[in-house]
């Protein structure tokens, strides 16, 4: 106590891996929990937890994963990777963490907003179609920068 | 732990204000608290989310956290935050009488 309070967080997912996913979109869902005003920008793969075709279907990375504390060999055997995700997924699923679409309609309903990268929607060649139905706006970094004022910038 | 005197009852709280014996509770010291958290009037919508989080504690032990709360109070997520805008899981409790939800979700 005596530390001023957090008033305002705006969180940035630039992952699109299962666990680059899930802590943002805990951070922000937290943020409201607790009254604080948060935003999230979803940019590069990130852009994954929001796109309507992808976000049933993100994975845990197998290779290239030491927190997995399996043999480096046996990541990138075939099927890892999905049944890394489906074993943490079943866990998740006991301790009643939603999914991904679920968890976006629960944080839009909470009254954060919800961004898509400009220049990671151009790259990708993606459009506001291709997007949940959660997500207020398409906008610039410098748009991000302005919604971001006067709070805290979380990059995950 | 503190004592604090609410509606004319002497109550233990604990630093955030949240409640260390949910029976010392009354409607009347919950409506305190509300106005208190800057929540007046309490309206029956407001009421039935305070009741559904004490009634669920009493019952299971646990508060229920917003995504139980939307689920299962009849109060969908959009309007508890209406109704509780500085946190609706955390200020019906505190205002239900019983310790803060502690679920991350």
């Amino acid at each position: 106590m005596g530390a001023e309070p957090i008033e305002k967080v705006s969180i940035i997912l630039s992952k699109g891996s299962f666990d680059g996913i899930y802590p943002g979109l805990i951070m922000a869902n937290g943020a409201r929990m607790e009254g604080i005003e948060a935003n999230l920008f979803f940019t590069f793969f990130g852009l994954d937890a929001i796109n309507k075709a992808r976000n049933e279907h993100v994975k845990v990375a197998s290779v290239g994963n030491p927190g997995l504390h399996i043999a480096t060999w046996l990541g990138g055997f075939p099927g890892m990777s999905a049944m890394v995700t489906h074993k943490l997924g079943q866990r998740m699923e006991e301790l009643d963490f939603p999914s991904i679409p679920e968890f976006l309609e629960l944080i839009h309903d909470s009254g954060a907003g919800l961004y898509a990268c400009k220049a990671s929607v151009d790259m990708f060649e993606l459009s506001r179609a291709d997007f949940v139905d959660e997500i207020d706006d398409i906008i610039t970094v410098g748009e991000f920068y302005e919604k971001a004022a006067g709070g805290q910038i979380i990059f995950t | 732990m503190t004592t604090k005197t609410i509606a004319g009852i002497d109550v233990e709280v604990n630093d955030e204000g949240f409640f260390e014996q949910p029976d010392q509770w009354t409607e009347a010291i919950g409506a305190e608290v509300a106005k208190e958290a800057g929540i007046e009037p309490m309206t029956d919508r407001h009421w039935q989310v305070v009741k559904f989080m004490r009634h669920q504690y009493l019952e299971t032990g646990s508060a229920p956290s917003i995504r139980a709360l939307g689920k299962a109070s009849g109060v969908p997520v959009k309007e508890l935050y209406q109704l509780f805008p500085k946190g609706p899981a955390k200020l019906a409790a505190k205002i239900a009488g019983i310790p803060k939800p502690r679920g991350c979700i």
